[in-house]
């Protein structure tokens, strides 16, 4: 398991370091002058912008500044924002938690509708509740995500009302961030009314998160299970007299599961893609919308430090995947 | 009849057969069929779009802001669909909007396509230090959530419909290098390209004639996958102001500008979002069917 582990590890090095070349060369391949993207419409004096050159290092050979730049990762330094001043780092987790609030919901809320949707359609291949869930599944899969969030907001805020149309909670509500969770931290603020606010917001904005993965398990667990449902060892189990009930939630299922765990590993970047649109949708104040915004303002330090905290994560999510396949499934971690 | 026409007509014939039998397969998916169905009536309404569209796109009635479609209060059978918020026809411009996603879809395909096979069929058939190089840059292309380095590109590049379609055509082509790769790498060593090489065919011959042909069924799915997520991104990159810029009547676009609108004047919004689902799916409906039809292992015979 261990020379698994580090074989895999092994594999990330090349890509990380491609990562931090691509942030690395976003800010220098914009065009124009950096120092004075970075400056703005107020502009510079000749001398300042002299400074700022050599005080960002644009002046030295391009391979040192990349290798300093790759030493400030690794001392958690990805720079500063320049419409906030603060530090992109410390910025970054403290929206963090926000987008993982959402996408975590997101993806419980699929796997837990997706994978008995699943089953129960490759059980019932062919019947009335197969072609529903597999057409279904096929909108789901072509939804653009940015309407159908815009969609739910004319219905259940707009007209029905039933839940607000953006943000994370409702203003009138004020207590101390204690885990950056807003589920967690309202039960822990003890105020009537705090929780159910924070479940009121997060709802609509994990449906329209959860749409694409929905669609993709329900779709991966239906091929999975038909796969495995036609073996051998599921007909030796049936005629050994097994219940139907058990054949399938034993025998079957697990077998059916690998498949379906590595779908729902894939899923973080599409998470992540998805979490971009919904954020925006929603005003919800995560690393997605803060993106966005950041390019829109042209805060380039911004992005450059979010899209390599981000690809580092996913990279981060995917290892911890490939782990529990291993797992799962000792023979591939036998395989080399 | 001379050999080489009759050779020439056994080909054919060949070719018709082949093309029987995946229209069998095909057909026997519902769902495919409707899809391209859809698919072509989409075709046909973008080339015509000047004929049917009932008002030019970009034509702005000034006394008819934000009317209702045909059938609700207030609307009338001159705007079928309704006005958005300058009065501009919805209809039309949603027939004109066919005509982008189209384009997108095709510049985007054929553009990582063409990149995608031709860096595919050197990993696999050259290997070695290059086919590490090509498969590592593609890995650190797709650490990135798609969209994400999409939006990145386009910051670089500038926004914009052209900039666009290559900052997505550069984010869908890894798919393809790794299903070329993959391919080529399983067909070399067979026996007919063994024959083809000791016969004296060229690396070239030997990479686009002998081989790539025999990989082409994983990769005609994929390219219609990747039509529909090419509409879809172009669309999302539209929605955030970094695709195509207004007043082009591109879907995404236009949801943008009609954000401000969504509870006052809720058509303008359905629209151009409908429009979206309905050629995305159908597009997926067809890429369903065509994997059914190409890939032998499902073939029910």
């Amino acid at each position: 398991m261990l020379r698994f582990l580090l074989s895999r590890i092994g594999l990330l090095i090349p890509t990380f370091i491609g990562v931090s070349i691509v942030a690395f060369s976003f800010i220098r391949l914009l065009p124009g002058d950096p120092v004075l993207l970075m400056a703005g419409e107020r502009g510079l004096s000749e001398e300042r912008h002299a400074e700022l050159l050599k005080q960002f290092g644009f002046d030295r050979p391009i391979w040192e500044q990349y290798w300093d730049y790759l030493l400030g990762i690794f001392q958690g330094d990805l720079g500063f924002s320049i419409v906030t001043k603060k530090p992109v780092i410390a910025e970054f987790f403290a929206l963090f938690p926000a987008t993982v609030e959402l996408s975590l919901c997101a993806i419980v809320l699929a796997v837990l509708i997706g994978i008995p949707v699943g089953i129960i359609a490759a059980v019932k291949r062919g019947s009335f509740f197969d072609h529903t869930v597999m057409t279904t599944a096929l909108v789901g899969y072509s939804m653009p995500i940015f309407w159908w969030g815009l969609l739910l907001i004319i219905l259940f805020a707009g007209i029905l009302q039933w839940t607000p149309v953006s943000g994370r909670i409702s203003l009138i509500y004020f207590f101390p961030q204690v885990t950056g969770f807003m589920l967690i931290d309202s039960l822990l603020s003890g105020q009537a009314g705090a929780f159910r606010s924070a479940v009121s917001h997060l709802i609509l904005p994990s449906i329209v998160l959860a749409t694409i993965p929905l669609a993709v398990i329900a779709r991966q667990t239906r091929s999975a299970m038909l796969e495995v449902l036609s073996e051998d060892y599921v007909r030796t189990a049936r005629a050994k007299g097994l219940s139907p009930f058990r054949v399938i939630s034993v025998h079957a299922l697990r077998n059916a599961m690998i498949p379906v765990i590595t779908t729902i590993g894939l899923q973080i970047g599409v998470l992540m893609a998805g979490a971009i649109l919904t954020e925006t949708i929603f005003s919800w104040p995560g690393i997605g919308k803060w993106m966005v915004e950041s390019i829109s303002r042209r805060d380039y330090p911004v992005v450059q430090g979010a899209l390599l905290m981000v690809a580092t994560i996913i990279m981060l999510v995917n290892l911890v995947v490939d782990m529990l396949y291993g797992l799962i499934n000792p023979s591939i971690r036998y395989a080399r | 009849m001379s050999d080489t026409a009759r050779t020439e007509t056994k080909k054919r014939s060949a070719e018709a057969e082949v093309l029987a039998e995946f229209w069998h397969y095909f057909s026997e998916n519902r769902g495919a069929v409707i899809g391209l169905f859809v698919f072509v009536a989409l075709v046909l309404i973008a080339i015509l779009a000047p004929i049917v569209a009932p008002h030019s796109p970009t034509q702005q009635y000034r006394d008819a802001l934000l009317q209702p479609p045909v059938w609700a209060d207030g609307g009338t059978a001159t705007f079928l669909l309704g006005t958005d918020a300058v009065g501009r026809d919805i209809l039309s411009r949603l027939i004109y909007g066919a005509r982008f996603s189209l384009f997108i879809g095709v510049v985007v395909v054929t553009l990582s396509l063409t990149i995608g096979i031709s860096l595919g069929l050197i990993a696999g058939y050259v290997g070695g230090w290059l086919d590490t190089l090509i498969m590592r840059v593609m890995d650190v292309i797709l650490a990135f959530p798609s969209l994400l380095l999409a939006l990145v590109l386009v910051a670089i590049l500038g926004p914009g419909l052209m900039n666009a379609m290559i900052a997505i055509a550069l984010i869908l082509q890894p798919h393809f290098v790794r299903l070329t790769r993959a391919a080529v790498m399983s067909e070399k060593n067979r026996d007919y390209v063994t024959a083809a090489r000791v016969a004296g065919a060229g690396p070239l011959r030997l990479m686009f004639k002998t081989i790539l042909p025999n990989c082409m069924a994983p990769l005609i799915v994929q390219a219609t996958l990747s039509f529909s997520n090419a509409i879809l991104d172009a669309a999302a990159l539209g929605f955030l102001g970094m695709g195509a810029q207004p007043p082009t009547p591109e879907w995404g676009t236009m949801l943008a500008e009609s954000r401000e609108f969504i509870l006052r004047a809720p058509w303008v919004v359905t629209f151009p979002g409908l429009a979206i689902l309905v050629t995305v799916l159908a597009i997926n409906l067809m890429g369903d069917g065509l994997r059914d039809a190409l890939d032998p292992k499902l073939k029910r015979s």
